[in-house]
């Protein structure tokens, strides 16, 4: 069985040669009187006790990562651990105390206003919590808000406006004030409104945490769809590990201001690195992140299959499947390489929680 | 025996620092007030020791007219056209050549004028509104106030938008720069709000000469304190994400403050606004003695001849354009923009709009055929004035004992004594029980701040004046909170007596001081009791107010907790409701004291003998120094009685852990 190991990394570890869109590297957001200075006097790395000394609060510490384009990178923890202040320090809404932020490999840090508000305004866009809508502003108006700041023309924003509203299907709602519409259609006004500048990088700041439970999951649905259109960079804030299992491709889980952990949520179920992580993990239907690869055995070339995945599946896509017609499985590597095959009963073990054997066997 | 002895120290009485202190400055205090001779200087401050400040303001006033002149005459000139304007608008009609010859172009049409206020009211706030607006509009032209009551309107027209600009200016800055604000914004509005009017009104005079100019710069600076206030929370209430959101979509900072900041802020500013108006409306009226004309000089002139039918008509005059004001700005704050259509032009989209503006035109046009539009007829015109005669004269033959009895009594038994006490009261005394006072409420800041204020008063040689204005001050405000808070109690255990109790307070709140003083000057005469009554009237309101809403906030789990442990209803009033409601009660009390300043100030004009008569005379000499000295005097003593009051409140509120 060991030699599977390589087959199943080779399938799995399936090398992001994405470019780096954003590199975050260890920085540091220290509230309080004289943070800067206490910062430069303990070298960019004081310790928890240090900060609580000198009475200053260290809401986001050593954070560092890095966002590849077109990833949906998730920042997940629960409030009041910094979520929101890692991502305004990304966006350098507020100045972090330590550390640098590069976007395609310029420090925003350095930027001087001037350029700052030019990134902003073609490059970035964001999306609310509390929506954020201006209230004065009708749903047409507030979209096109952003073009307008930028000096476009009236005709030409409106047009641009109209295609986004298209986009997330608010049309007929154009004349309307923010406050006739729903929570569900206000925020749809937001990341409309986000999105007219044709940003590059998307921050979304706990965007569905105000919303309904069932408008939520529709929601999530309409970012996953839009976001296979426009294959931007998204950070996305969110307190909820359900959300964020379902968005990501990557989620960077924070506690009291540090990341304690990036991964696919995969990883993440699989190695929690701390008991922390455990904890959030505990409860995740694992067929719902395992990929197929993590059930392969060793391809038996006699038997005829009743299917054939790719290693990267989720197994929870193809389960239904493979236990109707209880047949084995083909895994194929992206290109089409045959790797292994899942059995059925695999699969019903995993569904039933008893795939904890298997685990350590691996 | 072991308890005796553990208990014996408790037994003597542990006299803390505190308590020491208070006893040294009461004593102190009492020694010199029955024994002044152990310390004359101490008891009566030497006039000998009486620091000039009045002649050095008149002289900085001197200096300023002397070299200002170019600038003072720009400044008239300028705001002159605007001014002139408008009031040839809407009061006297334009001009041309001389004689019968003479071209007139006339002003707005009265009929137009009323009709375009019942629109504007219509819509604001539907047929209700309107037919408000119609109603006191109509009223001011058949009671014979309409050029007047126009005048007052060009005034208010011109200083309004004057304020809002500078205000909001003011206010943006308070917001962008915290030190600004702290070391200079919010100490100027604190003196400007506590400065009574009249000492508005002697720079002014001086620097403008006696014209409508003076009275509208007057006006506008008056008003402009709650603007800068409401400009400065519009902006701090506007959400931290709305904030986020400007810098993020890029704005440059001049964009968003324009464009994202306060346009989100405008419900929080439209309230402000609806303050200046009345602010205005309320300067405008006392402007007329420097000259602004309009309906407050007809209350002067009514007043000073004592002719008080006149005067009554004049005054509802003014109580009616208060109440369309008032009404008007308020529903307009109230609005939300309506759902707009696009390919609409101008006449579609605003026809409330275009219909005011094609009636004004075509009744102006009008009135150069038919004279009926353009003055009102005779013939409609009502007079009340010798009603209100014949009733006050009536009251008078039937009720003078009793009133005359009531009033001797007030005076012989109340205000009198209170009065020598205080004025006999050694001025290093008063300083020394203000300053402990302020030092054990908050601190030694305090403290400095309130002793040097008092001290002003003192060095100035304004000391018995001050004690004066103190009497008739404390003594209202003490009558108004003792009726205001049985009232406010009475208000928040019935919502039917709440009810009806409301508009009363609004209509009250929205009239200006003046037209407290003629009704009560009809019925008692000039003097302190018809002061004393006419400013208890006017700040009542806070103290029911405050009561009110004091008693009806507190959580209904608290009362709860109290039934469910046993309270009986006078328990529950006693032990839980009225503890809990104290600190807004205070509040109130502390916006009573205030008003009732600010209106003892306005009574000099009815012959009290107070700091009041001594900026009222200083207007009349066109005295600068002398009145902006007892200016200061005044403002000091309300910001002592402001901080005073709210340091106690925040203790109070600390105590019961409600901050
Ligand atoms: N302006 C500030 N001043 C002081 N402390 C702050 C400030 N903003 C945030 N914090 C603190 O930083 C921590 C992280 O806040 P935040 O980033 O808003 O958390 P999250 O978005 O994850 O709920 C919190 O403890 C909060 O109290
Ligand atoms: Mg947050």
């Amino acid at each position: 069985m060991n030699d599977l190991a390589p087959l199943r990394d080779e399938a799995l570890s399936a090398k992001d040669d994405r470019p780096v869109k954003l590199l975050c590297k260890d920085v540091w957001k220290v509230f309080g009187e004289g943070a800067a200075a206490f910062m430069a006097k303990h070298n960019g790395a004081p310790t928890e006790e240090e900060i609580a000394k000198a009475k200053l609060i260290g809401a986001v510490r050593h954070a560092s990562l890095e966002v590849k384009r077109g990833e949906n990178f998730i920042v997940m923890g629960l409030s009041g651990s910094g979520k929101s202040t890692l991502v305004r320090c990304l966006s350098r809404l507020i100045e972090p105390t330590w550390g640098s932020v590069e976007l395609d490999g310029i420090d925003l840090l350095k930027a001087s206003p001037q350029a700052l508000i030019e990134i902003r305004r073609h490059r970035m866009g964001m999306v609310f919590q509390h929506f954020a809508l201006l209230p004065h502003l009708t749903v047409l108006d507030n979209i096109a808000f952003p073009l307008s700041v930028q000096g476009v023309d009236r005709k030409t924003r409106e047009e641009r406006a109209r295609k986004v509203i298209d986009l997330v299907g608010l049309n007929g709602r154009e004349q309307f004030y923010p406050r006739e519409l729903s929570g569900g259609q206000q925020q749809r006004v937001g990341i409309a409104r986000s999105l007219a500048v044709e940003p590059e990088i998307w921050f979304l700041d706990e965007p569905f945490s105000a919303l309904d439970p069932l408008i939520r999951r529709e929601m999530q649905s309409e970012l996953l769809r839009l976001q296979s259109v426009l294959k931007k960079t998204i950070i996305f804030i969110t307190h909820d590990f359900d959300e964020a299992i379902r968005l990501a491709d990557r989620v960077a889980i924070m506690k009291d201001g540090q990341i304690i952990q990036i991964g696919t949520p995969e990883e993440l179920v699989l190695h929690p690195a701390t008991d922390y992580v455990a904890e959030f993990t505990r409860d995740v239907q694992r067929a719902k992140v395992m990929s197929a690869a993590r059930l392969m055995r060793p391809q038996l070339s006699s038997i005829e299959y009743g299917g054939t995945i790719k290693a990267t599946d989720k197994i929870a896509s193809f389960a239904a499947r493979i236990v109707g017609v209880r047949k084995n499985f083909l895994v194929t590597s992206a290109e089409g390489k045959p790797l292994g095959e899942v059995v059925p009963d695999d699969v019903i073990d995993l569904l039933a929680d008893r795939d904890q054997l298997r685990e350590v066997r691996a | 025996m072991s308890i005796a002895d553990s208990a014996a120290p408790a037994r003597i009485p542990s006299v803390s620092t505190p308590t020491l202190i208070w006893a040294a400055a009461l004593a102190i205090t009492a020694i010199l007030y029955v024994a002044p001779n152990v310390a004359p200087w101490a008891a009566k401050y030497p006039s000998s020791a009486i620091i000039p400040i009045a002649d050095w303001i008149s002289a900085l006033m001197a200096w300023l007219k002397s070299n200002f002149t170019w600038l003072t005459r720009g400044i008239t000139d300028i705001f002159n056209v605007p001014l002139q304007w408008a009031i040839n608008l809407l009061a006297k009609g334009w001009k041309y050549g001389y004689g019968p010859t003479a071209f007139v172009f006339p002003r707005l049409s009265w009929v137009g004028v009323c009709a375009a206020f019942a629109i504007a009211g219509f819509a604001f706030g539907g047929w209700r509104l309107a037919s408000v607006a119609a109603a006191c509009m109509i009223y001011v032209a058949l009671f014979g106030q309409w050029e007047s009551a126009m005048l007052t309107l060009a005034l208010i027209a011109i200083s309004v938008p004057l304020c809002i600009v500078f205000g909001a200016a003011f206010g943006v800055l308070a917001f962008r720069k915290p030190w600004v604000d702290r070391a200079i914004i919010e100490p100027m509005l604190d003196l400007m709000q506590t400065m009574p009017t009249f000492a508005y009104l002697i720079p002014m005079l001086l620097l403008f000469g006696n014209s409508p100019v003076s009275g509208m710069l007057a006006t506008a600076i008056f008003a402009m304190p709650p603007m800068v206030r409401a400009t400065v929370l519009a902006l701090k209430r506007v959400p931290h994400e709305i904030d986020d959101f400007g810098e993020m979509v890029g704005c440059t900072a001049r964009q968003k403050l324009l464009r994202v900041l306060l346009p989100s802020g405008r419900a929080t500013m439209m309230i402000g606004v609806n303050q200046v108006i009345m602010l205005a409306l309320n300067m405008v009226i006392i402007s007329s003695m420097i000259g602004a004309g309009g309906l407050g000089y007809d209350v002067l002139l009514a007043l000073r001849a004592l002719k008080i039918g006149q005067g009554m008509e004049a005054g509802l005059a003014i109580v009616a354009l208060a109440i369309v004001l008032d009404r008007l700005s308020q529903a307009a704050a109230r609005q939300r923009p309506a759902p707009h259509v696009h390919d609409l032009n101008f006449v579609q989209r605003n026809p409330m709009l275009t219909l005011a503006v094609a009636i004004l035109i075509v009744t102006t046009a009008l009135s150069f055929f038919v004279p009926a539009f353009a003055t009102v007829p005779a013939a409609i015109k009502i007079s009340t004035a010798p009603w209100w005669k014949a009733t006050v004269d009536w009251i008078n033959i039937h009720f003078f004992d009793a009133i005359e009895a009531f009033r001797t009594f007030l005076l012989l038994y109340i205000l009198n004594p209170i009065r020598d006490f205080l004025v006999a009261f050694p001025w290093f005394g008063m300083v020394l029980l203000v300053g402990v006072a302020a030092y054990r409420l908050s601190g030694a800041r305090l403290a400095v701040i309130t002793v040097l204020m008092t001290l002003f008063c003192a060095v100035t040689g304004l000391w018995e004046k001050s004690m004066a204005t103190l009497y008739l001050c404390g003594v209202s405000a003490l009558i108004a909170a003792l009726l205001g808070i049985p009232l406010g109690i009475a208000a928040s255990r019935s919502d039917r007596f709440a009810a009806i109790m409301t508009p009363i307070l609004d209509t009250l709140q929205t009239l200006p001081s003046f037209c407290f003083i003629i009704p009560v000057v009809m019925l008692f005469r000039v003097g302190d009791v018809t002061a004393m009554i006419a400013t208890v009237l006017f700040a009542i309101v806070p103290a029911i107010r405050y009561t009110n809403h004091g008693i009806r906030q507190i959580p209904e789990n608290l009362i709860e907790a109290a039934t469910v442990s046993g309270c009986t209803p006078r328990q529950m009033f006693w032990r839980v409701q009225l503890p809990l409601a104290l600190p807004e009660i205070m509040l109130g009390i502390n916006q009573t004291v205030l008003l009732a300043l600010s209106m003892i100030i306005i009574c000099a004009m009815i012959g009290t003998r107070d700091l009041g008569q001594e900026v009222f005379i200083a207007l009349a000499k066109a005295d600068a120094g002398r009145g902006l000295t007892a200016g200061f005097a005044i403002a000091f003593i309300g910001i002592v009685a402001d901080r005073l009051l709210r340091a106690s409140t925040d203790r109070l509120q600390s105590r019961l852990g409600l901050t």
